[in-house]
């Protein structure tokens, strides 16, 4: 083993010689010269990470980059982490950062001294969607059947979510806001955690992403009740969306990639391609499919327009929220 | 007999040459990866999980168990050898392990290890296969109050665990705890205890960063000290008699390794709980039970088997949450719960009836590979046990490296690298003021478990704090932790009430 | 050894106060609303208690005769516990700057043949063998970068032979 290893040593020693004096390969054709870090801006298992890593195995499946795409959670303190990172990352052609709404959330809620602006946009890979979900085994069957429970319940109906601040607690304060509810809100470590929260019975509804709930789902357990987009979901084609029922209320949660400021425009690029092909491969058409995700890619200043956005609509959003 | 003709089906798989080989591969290298400070099956398995899509599914999910089981042996030897646990779940391992490895026991403590973690992970898949499905049911009847109750029932565990100092004990507890909570709230959502304003500590002081500083450097440093050209340990030899004796010694284990074996599965298969509180609380028991509970700490022998068949146990009950109900209890079973979503296959209550060929080749595949890590660990042992022989100094400054690289390899930060020497500094000193270790590292391990079931449970319940003693499990592990608490407590009034006697007499 | 006792007490009764100062940016006490204790509860009391036995150390240390009269630290062994942790820290100090590649073998080079007056055969062994496995263990197999640090450029070529 050992003296494998140190001829392969001597002859990539041999090599690297012989390419330095050859000089740097044309300037033009960017490509990666050193393994590409993935910075996940959530811990590991979570619907981000578990996301992410599949995209770099597409990736690597399908050869599309020439380096290997290389994982690397920094998921502190909702993202901040990750965000601090990329900003002492200026500059670096070989970082790219799997975001999702805690893109803008984080920054928005705690000043942390980044600005989203700054950061070069590469490409959103996907919206995921929410529902709005109960226990199967409650008489609750539709969206007034819901409210009036809530309010029966008088303050102590019990919403589960992720983290205070994240995505499920913004859902459920437009739950709120919309229908004048008072509900409890008990934050969970994962969308996992929530799920068989509500199937054991521990909380009364949760607005878990639909791949969170899919399997509980598909063994009876819990009951969609509407979801929270402008379209039918394609898995749950009996699931009323809030805007059928009359109710503005439609939230996503974005898959994007996003990299440092100042990134050189053609590594910028290549990175764009990846993507671009990663988007159109089978394996990913198909698991948007199965797990109810849009597959809805935007590049470039058009996806650094819907950050800008996105961020704008939170303000508003996080706002409303501390005053109520 | 349906389950019999699966199992069949799936050992046939599991036992072509191809498989055979990928199994002894994927064992030897988890072995080694779980051996070093600072890896375990996490990294194995990140490593291997892309290769899966590409090898025919059978070969995968071998590779993968066979990979998830060497790096779970492989926890153990780091414990035992250099005294640093690898991972949290075998931080019980080294209260007895590392003494035996002092008295130059390390090779029986090594054989007692892999023959324990086999018997462990043995009865648990057996338990696996046999109660799968009723079981899930039990894992769902737990909510934060039963989270809550469990975690303080291993808390229990910690009496008796520290010195005779009882205020350095509560000491390191406080601090333990006090560090976990490092980084965000969940609760409430905000960033707290960011010392200096490092972004670094936005995710919190991470088990392994304390375990390595304490363990690994502080350790070090403190033999250093005490010894500095003599060597750490008495150079073991192992022989075929003593591997001979061993086994004989570990046969009269059997009442420790069953009862470490259920406990470990069934605290295993609880959600968020996992291996570490199981290994812990046979550890405890193993003490409680035994006719000779002063042994323990001194180089027992049951005290590193009770540990070991435990984690084992647990690490395979918590891939049942996982397959029934779709809920990681550790990173590893979150990392092989995104391989199966990649795969195409759902995790939850149906996957058993829809795939029956992925569950039953999953567990063949345990047997096998569980057979397979007993036997290439125990071949290995004489290797491992020479390594000790190194002069000390060898020894040492490759441990410092290795400390050093592995701390920085599961965050790839520098900050945790500077913490890990901080740690270790810090340590040394505390030893030497004879503050106990093993409780501050458990309660780092324990602490968000215990605060986020905690407060969740007062938030759903409107604050009612005696919602803990009025559900049925919680209140039950509450009354059984309160008996645990008391005891030694008695122990001592008793203790003190004879000494206050006997000079009236 | 009471001395040292009392001093390590002390700056544990310390870091409580440090903690417990960070603690209070988020509330502390029972929260009314949400039914239950405030984000910075856990860490306030817990840090309360250890600055409470820290504190009762040093009290029982104030009643306690010394009686041993042992020193705490040997001031030879003391020595080389401390040189140790100086290099420690200066190879961690130079891993972002010269990369782990350097700072590790420069490292166990003084290790083994300054401080432990090991032979070059076993010295040259191990400070040019832990690099090779390092990068082989940990890069080629594991996926893991070290840091680099300048040493970076020298290694796109190793890159592109390896992965």
């Amino acid at each position: 083993m050992k003296t494998r290893f140190t001829r392969r040593m001597a002859m990539a020693l041999a090599a690297s010689a012989g390419l330095m004096m050859a000089g740097p390969a044309a300037a033009e054709e960017w490509a990666p010269q050193k393994p590409v870090e993935m910075v996940i801006m959530a811990g590991q298992g979570g619907g981000a990470d578990r996301l992410a890593r599949l995209f770099q195995s597409i990736i690597q499946k399908e050869g599309l980059s020439k380096m290997p795409i290389l994982p690397v959670n920094k998921g502190g303190g909702s993202g901040a982490e990750a965000l601090r990172y990329l900003k002492d990352k200026s500059g670096d052609n070989h970082v790219i950062m799997a975001t999702l709404n805690s893109y803008y959330t984080t920054p928005l809620r705690t000043d942390i001294g980044v600005n989203i602006e700054e950061f070069t946009p590469i490409a959103r890979m996907a919206l995921d969607t929410f529902v709005l979900w109960v226990n199967a085994d409650s008489d609750i069957q539709n969206l007034d059947d819901y409210v009036a429970a809530v309010k029966a319940a008088g303050g102590s109906w019990k919403m589960g979510g992720t983290g205070t601040g994240q995505e499920d607690s913004l859902v459920t304060a437009m739950l709120q806001n919309e229908f004048g509810l008072d509900i409890t809100y008990v934050p969970f470590k994962g969308g996992g955690d929530v799920a068989k929260n509500l199937v054991g019975g521990h909380i009364d509804s949760s607005v878990n992403n639909p791949s969170e709930a899919l399997g509980f789902y598909q063994a009876g357990k819990l009951r969609p009740i509407a979801a929270f987009t402008p379209d039918r979901i394609e898995v749950f084609p009996d699931t009323p969306t809030m805007t059928e029922l009359g109710h503005d209320l439609v939230y996503w949660m974005q898959r994007s990639f996003v990299a440092p400021a100042g990134m050189d425009p053609a590594a910028v690029a290549y990175y764009t391609e990846m993507f671009e092909k990663l988007n159109a491969t089978e394996e990913w058409q198909t698991y948007t499919q199965e797990k109810a995700l849009m597959a809805d890619f935007l590049t470039g200043q058009e996806l650094q327009d819907y950050f800008l956005e996105e961020r704008a609509k939170h303000d508003e959003l996080l706002g409303s929220m501390a005053e109520g | 007999m349906e389950l019999l003709g699966h199992l069949a089906d799936g050992f046939a798989t599991s036992l072509s040459p191809l498989n055979l080989f990928i199994v002894i591969i994927g064992v030897t290298a988890g072995l080694f990866i779980g051996a070093m400070p600072g890896l375990g099956s996490v990294n194995g398995v990140a490593i291997v999980l892309p290769i899966t899509f590409i090898v025919p599914p059978a070969s995968a999910i071998i590779l993968l168990a066979a990979i998830y089981y060497g790096a779970m042996y492989g926890g153990a030897i780091s414990s035992i050898l250099l005294g640093i646990p690898g991972a949290s779940t075998a931080v019980a391992t080294t209260f007895d392990g590392r003494p035996m490895a002092q008295q130059g026991k390390a090779g029986l403590a090594l054989i007692a290890a892999a023959c324990a973690s086999f018997v462990g992970g043995t009865i648990s898949v057996v338990l696996f296969t046999l109660f799968a499905a009723p079981l899930a049911d039990i894992a769902l009847a737990f909510g934060p109050a039963e989270e809550f109750a469990l975690v303080l029932l291993a808390f229990t565990t910690f009496v008796g665990l520290g010195g005779d100092d009882v205020l350095k004990t509560i000491i390191m507890i406080c601090l333990g705890l006090a560090l976990s909570t490092v980084g965000l709230d969940l609760i409430s959502g905000q960033p707290r205890l960011i010392f200096f304003d490092e972004p670094g500590f936005y995710s919190g002081i991470s088990f392994l960063v304390l375990a390595i500083g304490v363990y690994g450097i502080g350790e070090i440093l403190y033999t250093i000290e005490t010894q500095k050209t003599a060597p750490q340990v008495t150079p073991a030899k192992l022989t075929f008699t003593e591997l001979w004796y061993g086994i004989k010694e570990i046969n009269k284990l059997w009442k420790t390794m069953s009862l470490g074996s259920f406990l470990g599965f069934f605290v295993g298969m609880l959600p968020a709980a996992g291996a570490t509180p199981a290994a812990l609380m046979s550890y405890g028991i193993a003490k409680l039970t035994s006719k000779t509970p002063e042994k323990f700490g001194k180089g027992a022998i049951e005290g590193v088997a009770a540990p070991e068949t435990a984690n084992n146990a647990a690490s395979t009950g918590s891939l049942l949450p996982m397959l029934t109900l779709g809920i990681p209890g550790s990173p590893t079973t979150a990392l092989l719960l995104g391989g199966m979503v990649m795969w195409g296959l759902v995790p939850g209550p149906m996957l058993f009836i829809e795939q029956p060929d992925f569950v039953w080749g999953l567990i063949s595949s345990l047997y096998t590979a569980n057979l397979a890590a007993v036997l290439v660990n125990l071949a290995l042992i004489p290797l491992f046990v020479w390594a000790l022989r190194m002069p000390f100094t060898v020894l040492c400054s490759l441990v410092f490296v290795l400390c050093l690289v592995g701390g920085y390899a599961p965050s790839q930060k520098l900050h945790d690298v500077w913490l890990i020497v901080g740690f270790g500094v810090a340590g040394y000193l505390l030893r030497k003021a004879d503050y106990p270790m093993a409780p501050l590292v458990l309660a780092l391990v324990l602490g968000p478990l215990m605060e986020k079931s905690f407060r969740q449970t007062l938030i759903s319940e409107q604050g009612n704090v005696l919602a803990f003693i009025e559900r049925p499990i919680s209140g039950t592990f509450i009354a059984i932790s309160v008996i645990f608490f008391a005891l030694p407590l008695l122990k001592h009034v008793k203790r003190w009430l004879k000494r206050d006697l006997s000079p009236a007499e | 050894m009471l001395t040292a006792d009392r001093v390590i007490a002390g700056a544990i009764m310390a870091l409580s106060v440090y903690f417990m100062w960070h603690a209070t940016v988020l509330p502390i006490g029972w929260n009314g609303e949400t039914g239950g204790p405030g984000g910075g509860a856990f860490p306030f009391w817990l840090s309360a208690i250890m600055f409470v036995c820290a504190g009762g150390i040093i009290l029982r240390s104030l009643r306690e005769k010394p009686s041993d009269t042992e020193p705490f630290f040997d001031s030879d062994t003391l020595r080389s516990v401390v040189i140790v942790t100086i290099a420690l820290v200066i190879t961690v100090a130079l891993m972002p700057w010269a990369g782990a590649y350097i700072a590790l073998p420069l490292f166990l080079f003084w290790y083994l043949k300054i401080f432990g007056k090991h032979g070059w055969v076993v010295t040259l062994a191990i400070t040019l063998g832990t690099p090779v496995f390092l990068f082989f263990f940990f890069e080629v197999t594991l996926k893991i970068l070290l840091p680099k640090g300048f040493t970076e450029p020298y290694f796109i070529p190793l890159y592109a032979r390896f992965f």
